[in-house]
Parts: C-alpha cells; sequence; structure tokens
C-alpha cells in the first residue's frame, strides 16, 4: 500500500516536472525551412518566419496585424520635406552577440536591402537615400513623397553592420546563383531568440534572448523553441498527434477534422493574407516546354479558354475540403484595392473555352509543362494535378513536374518557367505592392517576381503612381485603373485565396495570424 | 542396340512428343512444384497480376493516366459506392483526383511490371557481358571491372539509384522530363543493380574455362568471340536467370521506392509507388483506401515474385537440393 502511494505520488511529482519543463520548450513544425538566413537575400513566407524570431524590424505586424513599433520607437515625415521620412531608434538595444544596436546599423540594413541581390529591394524602390543624421535617428528619402513607405519595412530585418563587416557579408547572398556566405547559416540578429544550432532542413533550435529589450513587454514564455520542418503531410501530422511536436503550422486540410477532435489538440483558424495562382510566360516568341512555333500564351484567347476551363469552385469543394475562398484577383479582402466584382469567379464554361482555343488557331491544342511546388502551399501538387486534368478536357496536354520549392522558386527566379504556379501574400496590405512585384515590367527593381514578360506602358505608369500619390482617392482611382486592366487582360489564372489552419497542444493560447508569421514571442501556455 | 535404333525409327513422331511433356512433368522442378502450396499460390498470384497488368485497358474502368477521363468531383469516393455527382461506380474507391484506385492500380502494376522487367534485362546484359570479359579475359580488365563493381557494391543500390537518376536528369531538357522519366527509371535501376549479375557470371567463366570442352574449341582454333557466346554463355546463365527472378521483385521494389520518395513516376502516370506516396497522405483523415489498396498489391506483385525466385534458386542450386 505504501509502495503504491509512494509510485503513484513520484508518478505525479513526475508528471508535474515534465510539464514544467516542456512548459518551456516549444516543438514547432511545419512544411518548409527557411531558405536562407541571410535577411534580405529572399523575400518569402517561411523564410520571413523564421527570421522574425531571430531578428527584428523597424515596425511589425503583430498576431493581429496591426502595427507595432519594433526597433523603431516612433516615425513620421519630416516636417517642410514631405520626401522624407524619419524613425527614430529604440536605445539601449544590444545584438545576440553584443553590439549595441545605432542608427548606423539601421541604416547599413535598409541599404543592404537595396543591393541588386536582395529580393527585398522591390519593397524599397522609392528610396533614394538612407542616412543616420545621430546615433538614434535615420531619415528615409524617397524620389517622391511615398505615404506607405512604412508599410514596406515590416519585414526589413535590422542587422549589425560591424557583424556583416567582420564576416565579410556586406552584400545579401545572391540566392538565385546559389552562393554561399556566412550569414546564409549564422544570424546575429536582435530579436526574442538566439539561433543555438541550426541544420538546414532538418533542425533549427532556438533559445530565448534574455537580453531582449521588450522582455518585459512581451509574455516570452518560450525559453527553447525547436523547429523542425517535415515534408510529408501525414507525418507531420502524426508527430503532433503523437506528442513528438506541439506546434503544426499549416495543417493540411485532410486532416483539420481529426486533429480538432483529438484530445489535448485544437485548431486555430482563419483567412491567410495570400492568393494562390497561375503565371504563363506570354512575353517570349516561343516557348521552351511547348510543341508549337510560337506562343500559345501570347494569344488573349488561350489565356481566356485557360481562365474558363480551370473551375476554381471544384477546387474549393474537392481539393480544398471547403478551405479556401476562390478568387478572381491577386489580392485578398482586406487589402485596400480589393474589389468584389474583380474578385467574382466566373463559372467554368468547357464550351466557350473550346471555342476560344479553336479561334486562336489551337483547336487541336497544345503541349506544355506546369511548373509546382509541392511543399509549399496548401495541396500545392493536388491543385495543379486538377489543373492538368481541367485542362485536358480543352486539348492542352499539360506535363507537370512538381518539386521541392528551393527548387522551384530558384528555377523560377531564374525565369526558366514556361507555365508556373505561385502565391502572393500582400504584407503592406496595398494593392501597390501586388503590381509592383507582379504587373509592372520587369526590371532590375519592379517587376521581379513577374515571370511572365507582360508589359503594358499604362501598368507601369500606374504602379509608379501609386507608389507616389498622396491624394487618397485619386490613388484608388489608379489602383482600379490598374486591376481593371491586368483583369481584363487575364494576365494570370487566379485560383484561391488560401485559408490557413494552425494545430497545436490545447494549452497553447496562440492565434493564426493572416501573414503566416507566428511571432513566438507572442505565444503563451495556459496553466 | 543398333537393332533397337532401327526399330524405333518408323515410329519416332508417336514416341517422341510425348515423352517430352512427360519428362518435364516427372522433373524435380514439377514435383517440388506441386509439393509446396505456398509456391502454387505465388505462381497463380503472379500470373494472375501479370494478367491484369497486361489487359488492365480491357479491365480496367478508366484510363487513370488520361486527365481527360478523371472527375475531380468524385475524389475521395468510398469504395463499392457510386458517386452522386456522376454516377460513376468505383469498386475500390477514388482519389484525391477523383481517380479510380482499382484501374489506377492496373495500370500503376503494369508501370512497376514493366520498369521492373526492362531494368533487370538491362541489368543482366550489362553484368553478364562485364562479367564474361572479366572473367575470361582476366589481367588488368578483371581487376579494373571488379573493383569498380566492389565500390559500387559499397553503396546501396536505392542510392545509387537515386544519383544516376538525378544525374542523367540533370542532362536532359526539361520539358523531356515526364515523357523520358519511366527510361530514366528503368536506366537508373539497371545500372545499380548490375554488380551481382558480374560477379555471378565472372566466378562462372572462371570456372569454365579451364574445362576440357572450352579447351578443345580453344585447340581447334576458335575466335573468342565465339568461344564466349556459343561455349561458354550458355553454362553460366543458369545462376545470372536465377539471381534476375530475384532481382525482379528488388527492381519492382526499387522502383515503387523511388516513386514513394518523389523521383520516380510523376503523380500524373502513377506506378504502384507514386500511388502509395500519395495515399499516405490520407493515412490520418480517413480515406484508407487510397493508401492500403495499392500498398496491398505492390506487397502481393513482390512478394510472390520473390518467393518463386527464391524456390527456383534453391530449386536449380545441387549444393541446397
Amino acid at each position: 500500500m505504501l509502495l503504491k502511494k509512494t509510485l503513484l505520488a513520484s508518478a505525479v511529482i513526475g508528471a508535474m516536472l515534465a510539464t514544467a519543463a516542456n512548459a518551456e520548450t516549444l516543438r514547432w513544425t511545419r512544411s518548409a525551412d527557411s531558405l536562407t538566413m541571410d535577411p534580405h537575400s529572399q523575400n518569402e513566407g517561411p523564410t520571413h518566419s523564421v527570421n522574425h524570431q531571430i531578428f527584428d524590424t523597424l515596425l511589425y505586424q503583430d498576431m493581429d496585424v496591426e502595427y507595432q513599433p519594433g526597433l523603431a520607437t516612433e516615425w513620421h515625415v519630416k516636417e517642410g520635406a514631405p520626401t522624407v521620412w524619419v524613425f527614430k531608434i529604440r536605445e539601449g538595444v544590444t545584438f545576440h552577440e553584443g553590439q549595441s544596436l545605432t542608427a548606423d546599423d539601421v541604416a547599413f540594413s535598409l541599404n543592404r536591402a537595396r543591393h541588386e541581390h536582395a529580393d527585398m529591394r522591390g519593397l524599397l524602390t522609392s528610396i533614394s537615400e538612407v542616412r543616420a543624421t545621430d546615433d538614434y535617428t535615420v531619415e528615409v528619402e524617397t524620389h517622391e513623397p511615398n505615404p506607405l513607405l512604412p508599410n514596406n519595412l515590416t519585414n526589413l530585418f535590422i542587422m549589425s553592420r560591424e557583424w556583416a563587416e567582420e564576416h565579410g557579408v556586406e552584400e545579401p547572398q545572391n540566392y538565385a546563383a546559389g552562393e554561399e556566405t556566412h550569414a546564409v547559416r549564422n544570424a546575429n540578429g536582435t530579436g526574442p531568440f538566439r539561433v543555438e544550432s541550426r541544420e538546414p532542413d532538418v533542425r533549427t533550435v532556438f533559445v530565448r534572448n534574455d537580453e531582449y529589450w521588450g522582455i518585459d513587454h512581451y509574455p516570452l514564455e518560450i525559453s527553447r523553441l525547436v523547429f523542425t520542418p517535415i515534408e510529408s503531410a501525414s507525418t507531420r501530422v502524426a508527430a503532433l498527434l503523437s506528442g513528438e511536436v506541439d506546434f503544426l503550422q499549416e495543417t493540411p486540410v485532410q486532416d483539420i477534422e481529426r486533429l480538432g477532435n483529438a484530445p489535448g489538440l485544437k485548431n486555430e483558424q482563419g483567412a491567410e493574407n495570400r492568393t494562390i495562382f497561375l503565371g504563363m510566360q506570354m512575353g517570349a516568341a516561343t516557348l521552351e516546354t511547348a510543341d508549337t512555333d510560337d506562343n500559345p500564351f501570347a494569344d488573349r484567347r488561350v489565356r481566356e479558354a485557360i481562365n474558363l476551363a480551370v473551375d476554381a469552385n471544384t477546387i474549393q469543394v474537392a481539393v480544398m475540403r471547403g478551405n479556401s475562398e476562390p478568387a478572381g484577383m491577386i489580392a485578398p479582402p482586406f487589402v485596400n484595392g480589393y474589389s468584389e466584382e474583380m474578385d467574382e469567379v466566373l463559372p467554368a464554361d468547357l464550351d466557350r473555352a473550346q471555342e476560344l482555343m479553336a479561334e486562336a488557331g489551337y483547336g487541336y491544342g497544345f503541349r506544355v509543362t506546369l511548373q509546382c511546388p509541392n511543399d509549399r502551399y496548401v495541396n500545392d501538387e493536388q491543385i495543379c494535378q486538377a489543373v492538368v486534368s481541367m485542362l485536358a478536357r480543352i486539348g492542352i496536354t499539360v506535363d507537370l513536374v512538381a518539386q521541392t520549392r528551393s527548387l522551384h522558386f530558384a528555377e523560377l527566379a531564374r525565369g526558366e518557367y514556361d507555365f508556373y504556379m505561385l502565391g502572393w501574400g500582400v504584407p503592406t496590405m496595398d494593392s501597390e505592392y501586388v503590381f509592383n512585384y507582379l504587373y509592372h515590367t520587369k526590371e532590375d527593381d519592379r517587376g521581379t517576381w513577374n515571370f511572365t514578360g507582360y508589359s503594358d506602358e499604362r501598368v507601369d505608369e500606374l504602379t509608379v503612381g501609386m507608389a507616389q500619390e498622396t491624394n487618397q482617392d485619386t490613388r484608388n482611382e489608379m489602383i482600379s485603373e490598374a486591376w481593371q486592366i491586368v483583369h481584363d487582360e487575364i494576365v494570370y489564372i487566379p485560383i484561391h485565396h488560401q485559408m490557413l489552419t494552425w494545430s497545436m497542444r490545447d494549452d497553447i493560447d496562440f492565434k493564426v495570424q493572416s501573414e503566416n508569421t507566428p511571432h513566438f514571442k507572442y505565444l503563451r501556455f495556459n496553466q | 542396340m543398333s537393332q533397337e535404333l532401327q526399330r524405333a525409327d518408323p515410329t519416332p513422331v508417336v514416341a517422341k512428343p510425348p515423352g517430352k511433356l512427360r519428362t518435364f512433368l516427372d522433373s524435380d522442378i514439377v514435383h517440388s512444384w506441386k509439393n509446396q502450396p505456398v509456391v502454387i499460390v505465388a505462381t497463380l498470384v503472379t500470373l494472375i497480376m501479370f494478367a491484369a497488368a497486361l489487359f488492365a485497358p480491357w479491365i480496367a474502368p478508366q484510363n487513370p493516366f488520361d486527365p481527360r477521363q478523371l472527375e475531380l468531383i468524385d475524389a475521395f469516393t468510398p469504395p463499392l459506392t457510386t458517386s452522386d455527382f456522376t454516377g460513376n461506380f468505383y469498386l475500390l474507391g477514388s482519389d484525391s483526383q477523383g481517380r479510380d484506385v482499382f484501374s489506377a492500380i492496373l495500370y500503376g502494376s503494369r508501370i512497376s511490371l514493366l520498369v521492373g522487367f526492362a531494368a533487370v534485362i538491362f541489368a543482366l546484359a550489362l553484368g553478364t557481358a562485364l562479367g564474361l570479359m572479366a572473367g575470361f579475359r582476366g589481367g588488368w580488365r578483371d581487376a579494373l571491372i571488379m573493383r569498380i563493381a566492389d565500390v559500387q557494391l559499397t553503396f546501396p543500390s536505392i542510392l545509387m539509384a537515386l544519383l544516376i537518376f538525378g544525374v542523367i536528369r540533370g542532362f536532359l531538357p526539361r520539358s523531356m522530363h515526364a515523357e523520358v522519366a519511366i527510361i530514366v527509371l528503368i536506366i537508373a535501376i539497371g545500372l545499380s543493380d548490375w554488380v551481382q549479375y558480374a560477379r555471378a557470371v565472372r566466378g562462372a567463366t572462371m570456372v569454365e574455362k579451364n574445362k576440357e570442352y572450352v579447351q578443345a574449341a580453344r585447340v581447334i582454333g576458335l575466335p573468342a568471340r565465339k568461344l564466349l557466346f556459343q561455349h561458354i554463355l550458355p553454362n553460366v546463365m543458369r545462376p545470372v536467370l536465377v539471381i534476375g527472378t530475384i532481382g525482379l521483385a528488388l527492381a519492382i521494389i526499387a522502383e515503387a521506392t523511388l516513386s514513394f520518395l518523389g523521383v520516380g513516376m510523376p503523380a500524373t502516370q502513377p506506378s504502384l509507388g507514386t500511388l502509395i506516396r500519395v495515399g499516405q497522405d490520407y493515412m490520418f483523415s480517413g480515406e484508407w483506401w487510397i493508401l492500403l489498396f495499392p500498398g496491398v498489391a505492390l506487397l502481393m506483385l513482390a512478394l510472390s515474385v520473390n518467393l518463386l525466385g527464391d524456390w527456383l534458386r534453391d530449386i536449380l542450386n545441387p549444393k541446397l537440393r
């Protein structure tokens, strides 16, 4: 009897100890790892998600997507100089390796992100100069007044100039060329967590930064954060079900119900700021992977036929199990410039699509390769397969290549694709971001993700204009005119706005963030 | 003796053909086969699966490789159910693309068997040729070939296949990848598997080449080519064919593994391995049929071919009798 009691007591104590220890470690999984820890090299979701734990930005979007001060305590347009934004830098902040943060580091980071190798430069095209005027003030001068500049800085991480110079990483990594630098696997930020160890695609371990400037402002209950990307959906779900991980970002749609009903687990759901669509190379004279002598995508009728054949509503029901919102435009509803009229999805019409194909001279169809990631978006490969069978019905034979996203995005960035899938979020919450990256003619710093060869003078003009126009009404008119043009031209084939599900242990208090960027400093454990 | 022969001469047609059949039916092989129920079952399963794969276009209700025939709206129809949307009946259910699982298994095992056979023939031809050369010529050729074989043996064959697959794909233009996936797979699996044939043939050749009949042929001045292909080759083929039977099961599994890892057949032309890879995403969500049926089909196919191979090896190996 006594033995039993002792055993029971020790079991209870053991369990309590285990809970206490677990409560501080959070094991986090999702399908994809960060592509690089270089903070300016890639403008990509999973990469930013990891970097947000290590680095800080001047301002950021919290878990409710509200703008919050980060390393800048305040910011305003300089009096009498509408093209200058002034940022006051937080004092007393130190980097993980001990350097103190000054305005000079901020100016250095912004300039580094404007380098031609930096994917982040697309957000900074309006800037003409960044200067530190004293130790804690930075002035950002733009070519024209840019009322939305601070919105463009929410993923712009601040690194230490001293550290960068010490390790020879003053220039960002050239990701497209496969460059490897010290900054790719090492990071020195000011953020809530420091990197303890990193094995790309295997495991990254973060420990709490006890010197964090915001240690009293945020819960910061996690002392150790272990990030293990798991590509296979069922393995990821099994890991959560068996208690091997505590937090699963991007729950596969087929497992949402199961995880919601599992004891000790719960789901958090919400709309994601991301639209999934297909892009077509319409600018080239011929397509590398097509069996035609010309470029069928250059013909608007072919693009319209594809748009009519791709049935977003069936994809929503059959592939996404209802966890998506079919889309007609590449901007989710909370983005400025969104309109229900543009976002309307026309019902699929195969007869009309076939007529259009015949009118365009492709009545017998053609063959082309569709490139898809298979570990980036929710059910990306399945969506592409569904597209293959939908396009087969109008005579387009699609060869599908679905591969891991590091290959997909590297090849896409080199402009090697004729027909591809891409998803786009709008962190600035404004249409200008979409036009700047996706619709503007591809140039050094604008249209950097426009791999369609689409180029329209008026759209270019409007894109530049909307970054500068300060009158809100005029600006909104420009935005809707631009949307109308690209909508009529069918530059992309929108599929849907993604919905987001995070699954976790039910003692975790953490809501879905529409940017799909968990800021773990906000995570709380319910006792 | 000569009288008997002469007497038998007028009626050879009657005596000989049943004799051959009877000899075969009376042979050790048939006796052994009849006495092992496991082997009988394995033979039946193998035959049924070969036939099903061969006649898939006539048996399957749907061609799963033709995207036009897939009804996405029928996705995830459970087994033995008629779809509410299209009225199609799905014997073993449908997968995430509305692909009939039964048809997909038939067409998938076609690919698995095709890749298996072709890879084995390729490996067998390559291994035998190199093994003959090494064993017959000896010297630096032998040393070179066998050291390459030794080095290759230190790598798991699936790793070799992955490596070869990646290298070949790297040389091909992107637009050809989907079309030639099957050929690349055959070459990758074949190249990763030639070593055991080469070693067996080399050993047997070294034994045979010193036997009297070979020496006699040498003495009458036959050229090396004739000596090799007409005299030695027929006598070293027996172990090779046995390895080949077991190799078939291994090649089928290798193909399934590569496709499972996502580097083999694309999801639009699924082999059994691809079907299993796709199906495993639905392991926890209740759509068990997408994973289970292709898995069972692969298991039955690989197991029965393997059992046959094992049995053949035992029966043809005098040391085990």
